[in-house]
């Protein structure tokens, strides 16, 4: 089977914007792989050069070790799923299906054939004779990517496709688009902006930023450890801290401390605690192994702390802190609290596993008890204070907040 | 649905009204004026006469009337040749650059018709610019006369014409959805099969209006043979002036009208029943199939 897409120091310019800047990485055969990141990261760039509609200034790009930097769109076995769909307005969707089988020369049985299969499988049967005009979105995505399905591409490039659906329909197709990637085996390059919906279906996930890799990943790993607070904060949301490293705790020394029997397999590596300025120190797993005095970023995820109004039982891992709810939003299956800890506004997301209304909820303004455990919270490699902006804290007052997102393109 | 009937009858009622008194009527009082006998004064007289029809039966017509169609059709033909990439490439420009450029599509315009056709007479005379340089360059002979051919007749139409070739086809093309070139690009189509498969049917519209658009004053001309063309150029548009202001015979004006008319109307008749006539066999095409 075909597929294998690496990029090999690829870099574009236009004018002054570095739009890629030096990327490369390679795509496995198969895969669905998902380039994340907002508008103006890079993504539809670098889609575009696999595609062909540009050139990068430096580079190679190799499918299954060719080299198809320079090869013109219409000479590649790469097909693209566009935005807007890009239908033939003038022809029927029968026939915006034929199209790539006829350009090929194909024979009219093989054709016929072949553009019947593709209708069958997108369940496009009743509408084949209807033009573009004449159908839904949802169809004309579906017939968007069934045109280039039917030409068999060694990768199919989607570029942010579901953007132009509402948000019931978004939800549906991209289940849909997992469902034909299992059915027909092919790679699948995915542009997006929507870091759920990169979450939900892709293999893994490319996270870009001003025209740079910042990590390559499955979802989980891009979840759970993060490497740059970029990261962090644009795949779901994050609380960081930032702190300095003044002691660091063997794991033996911690279990000395209570009668708690934990699995001693992390025995080789130490916790450590970190001074942060403005709390009581932080009691955190070490994986970077950073000795006294490093300075450290550290990203705890909102549903990894627990929050409660009485105070929990002792635990030698636990980092516990008390505060003062801010703001609590509700959303059904889970509640968000903003909790104030000294001169921090740490967010709390609670999952709902039992009937709410048998419980006394916590109200604004109560005083409560939040803690997380140490494995919990995640050293950064890069932090970047900006990324601060892209974590969703509710604006301290009215019109007072600097974090406007501008999504799209 | 009467009510959606009455309503659609309001709001076409201005234009049909408009229609029926400036065009319509008029348009049957020529017919008419054809059905008369001539007036001596240049007028007509009472009653009923087909003298002016006979007329027509003059062999010399005919030749004028095929020239004149001859004309008129290669003057659209070259016309829609050279706005189709022009109006592509202006389309496609940024904006700025788009501007300029209709500005300078519609430039001429800002100038007289008749003053423009007397720039060409002096460009393309016999010791005018054009003709000098051609002979400079060894294209030409000394003896070559560039005026007074049904040639120079034809250049100067596509000239004076092209711009409304340029516009519609223009305005049809930034409509055009330029990611469908990608789009058959992406699908395996060269580039000038996407110009021909992709982008043609995709401004259909606007290349249909160009037509009409040239082709109409194209076939009534009469200013462009007189001044730049000879004996041999003459069109319709030439004789109806003589026998309107010369001759002053009306009815024979009015009846070379009328056979002008219906040289026009039966092209265009022809282009609208093919387009709707292509578009009602693909929705009985679809109804079939989906049945």
């Amino acid at each position: 089977m075909w597929g294998t897409l690496e990029f090999e120091g690829i870099s574009k310019k236009f004018g002054d914007v570095q739009a890629l800047d030096q990327v490369s990485f390679s795509i496995n055969k198969g895969e669905f792989f998902s380039l994340l990141g907002s508008s103006g990261c890079g993504k539809t760039t670098l889609l575009r050069l696999v595609a062909g509609f540009e050139q990068p200034d430096a580079g190679r790009i190799l499918l299954d070790g060719q080299d198809i930097t320079h090869l013109p769109p219409n000479k590649r076995p790469v097909n693209t799923v566009f935005q807007n769909y890009a239908l033939f307005p003038h022809l029927s969707v029968w026939e915006n299906i034929a199209f790539g089988l006829r350009v090929a020369k194909r024979s009219r049985l093989e054709i016929k054939q072949e553009v019947e299969k593709m209708l069958y499988l997108m369940q496009l049967e009743d509408q084949a004779h209807k033009m573009p005009d004449e159908i839904s979105g949802g169809q004309k995505q579906r017939v968007a990517i069934a045109r280039a399905l039917v030409n068999k591409p060694r990768v199919l490039l989607l570029d942010e496709p579901l953007s132009a659906l509402d948000l019931k329909l978004r939800q549906k197709m991209l289940l849909e688009l997992d469902l034909i990637h299992d059915e027909v085996g092919i790679t699948f390059l995915f542009v997006t902006h929507d870091q759920s919906e990169a979450m939900a279906v892709s293999d893994r996930i490319a996270v870009m930023h001003h025209g740079k890799i910042e990590q390559i990943g499955t979802p989980i790993e891009l979840y759970e450890t993060p490497r740059s607070s970029f990261v962090a904060a644009f795949i779901g949301d994050t609380n960081f801290f930032d702190g300095t490293v003044t002691e660091t705790v063997s794991n033996e020394s911690l279990l000395k401390q209570t009668c708690v029997s934990e699995e001693a397999s992390k025995a080789i590596n130490d916790y450590s605690k970190l001074t942060v300025e403005g709390l009581h120190p932080i009691l955190c797993f070490n994986d970077k192994k950073l000795s006294n005095g490093e300075l450290v970023h550290l990203s705890v995820r909102p549903e990894k702390i627990q929050i409660s109004r009485e105070k929990p039982d002792f635990h030698p891992k636990h980092n516990l802190f008390s505060g003062i709810v801010d703001d609590i939003v509700y959303k059904g299956d889970h509640t968000k609290f903003w909790v104030r800890v000294d001169d921090y506004r740490i967010t709390i997301s609670q999952q709902h596993r039992s009937f709410l209304l048998d419980q006394k909820p916590i109200r604004w303004k109560e005083p409560v008890w939040i803690w997380w455990h140490a494995d919990d919270g995640f050293m950064l490699e890069r932090y970047l204070e900006s990324d601060e902006q892209l974590t969703q804290l509710p604006p301290e007052k009215i019109g007072g907040d600097a974090h406007e997102h501008q999504e799209g393109g | 649905m009467k009510k959606q009937t009455l309503r659609e009858w309001l709001l076409t009622a201005p234009s049909f009204i408009w229609l029926v008194f400036f065009f319509l009527i008029p348009t049957l009082i020529i017919y008419a004026f054809a059905l008369r006998p001539a007036d001596f004064y240049g007028g007509v007289k009472e009653g009923w006469s087909l003298d002016a029809f006979r007329s027509l039966a003059r062999p010399n017509y005919f030749t004028i009337l095929w020239r004149t169609l001859f004309l008129s059709f290669a003057t659209t033909l070259i016309s829609l040749m050279i706005a189709l990439p022009v109006g592509y490439y202006i389309a496609r420009c940024k904006k700025s650059t788009q501007n300029l450029l209709l500005l300078l599509v519609v430039l001429p315009f800002w100038s007289s018709f008749i003053v423009r056709i007397y720039a060409w007479k002096s460009l393309l005379h016999p010791e005018g610019f054009v003709k000098q340089l051609l002979v400079h360059l060894h294209i030409i002979s000394e003896e070559t006369m560039l005026l007074y051919q049904l040639e120079t007749v034809l250049l100067v139409m596509v000239y004076s014409y092209l711009p409304f070739a340029i516009l519609p086809i223009y305005a049809a093309a930034s409509k055009f959805n330029p990611q469908l070139f990608e789009a058959a690009k992406d699908l395996g189509m060269s580039r000038p099969q996407t110009f021909l498969k992709v982008f043609i049917p995709g401004i259909r519209k606007g290349i249909v209006t160009a037509i009409i658009m040239v082709f109409i004053p194209a076939v009534g001309a009469y200013v462009i043979p007189d001044l730049v063309g000879g004996p041999k150029t003459e069109m319709i548009g030439n004789k109806i002036v003589q026998k309107t202001f010369i001759d002053r015979n009306l009815p024979e004006a009015s009846a070379l009208s009328a056979l002008l008319s219906v040289a026009v109307v039966i092209p265009i008749a022809a282009l609208s029943y093919f387009q709707f006539y292509s578009e009602r066999k693909q929705r009985t095409v679809k109804k079939r199939k989906s049945a």
